[in-house]
């Protein structure tokens, strides 16, 4: 079963949410992944001496980059690591981009992973952020198409470990 | 993204990830999340507080750091003081689609992009 939240933590149901919302407006349910046995669990990571790789789906590219298109697009981009933010765009369908696109920091938290490099918490960023348009409907198109080329590019920076934001 | 998570997990590489969607999250289960209880776009923190930021992005690593047999998820210590709880849950859980339509061009956030790219 699925991890409970906290008893005194009132989060907002998304699947809830998306069910009751596609029902009112005569769509199937969205089939949210469903993953019921374990994960995989890699082996803790000393931070300080490790490579760290930001993976984010909130659509962030970078200027002189091509925007995402928002019909199942399965590309991604490399945004350098050493982005100013000012230069950082987000392209996205599914949720409130306001915010992004005054601080991109809150979906591509590029300064925050600088700072904690710079005071020693990790050892070091990889020179790439991976960043892609999350709203991708089909999961087959994620599997066959996304992860490969995600991975790859993880593999070929020799990370130690991903911070991996979603919205 | 949790699918990622389990897919890198399970080829050798750790991962730990943010999530302001808890449901969703649990649903597809990877190893190690970090939850921001905000209204969704601000799953790394909440705009022009760097501070906050850093410290929600902290919480996330440090998972990495643990010897863990099973999946966790934990609340941050950060909260989102940017509106009041009751107010954005209330507009987050009202019956509203605000998805924008699906093109399948590039979709520049500013005009000049295009022609930045296209250079």
């Amino acid at each position: 079963m699925p991890i409970e939240p906290p008893g005194d933590l009132d989060v907002v149901d998304y699947i809830a949410q998306t069910r009751d919302s596609y029902a009112q407006l005569g769509y199937d349910a969205y089939r949210w992944a469903r993953n019921d046995d374990p994960p995989a669990m890699q082996p803790p990571v000393d931070l300080a001496s490790a490579r760290v790789a930001l993976v984010a789906s909130g659509g962030i590219y970078r200027v002189g980059q091509v925007a995402f298109h928002h019909a199942d697009d399965t590309s991604h981009r490399r945004v350098p690591m050493s982005s100013d933010v000012a230069d950082l765009r987000v392209s996205h369908f599914a949720y409130d981009t306001t915010d992004a696109k005054a601080d991109p920091n809150v979906v591509f938290p590029v300064e925050a992973l600088r700072a904690l490099e710079a005071d020693g918490t990790i050892g070091s960023l990889a020179p790439d952020g991976l960043t892609f348009m999350g709203g991708i409907y089909s999961q087959r198109r994620v599997r066959e198409e996304l992860i490969p080329a995600i991975e790859a590019e993880l593999r070929e920076m020799e990370v130690d470990l991903v911070l991996l934001v979603p919205v | 993204m949790s699918l990622i998570a389990r897919h890198l997990e399970s080829v050798g590489i750790a991962t730990t990830s943010l999530s302001s969607a808890w449901s969703i999250t649990a649903s597809a289960n990877p190893p190690r999340v970090r939850f921001f209880d905000a209204p969704l776009g601000h799953t790394a923190g909440p705009p022009r507080r760097p501070d906050a930021q850093r410290t929600l992005v902290a919480e996330a690593l440090e998972l990495a750091t643990r010897a863990l047999d099973a999946p966790v998820i934990e609340p941050s210590s950060v909260t989102w003081i940017e509106a009041p709880a009751e107010v954005w849950k209330a507009e987050a859980r009202a019956l509203a689609d605000h998805r924008s339509p699906r093109h399948d061009t590039p979709q520049y956030d500013r005009p000049d992009d295009a022609e930045a790219a296209s250079s």
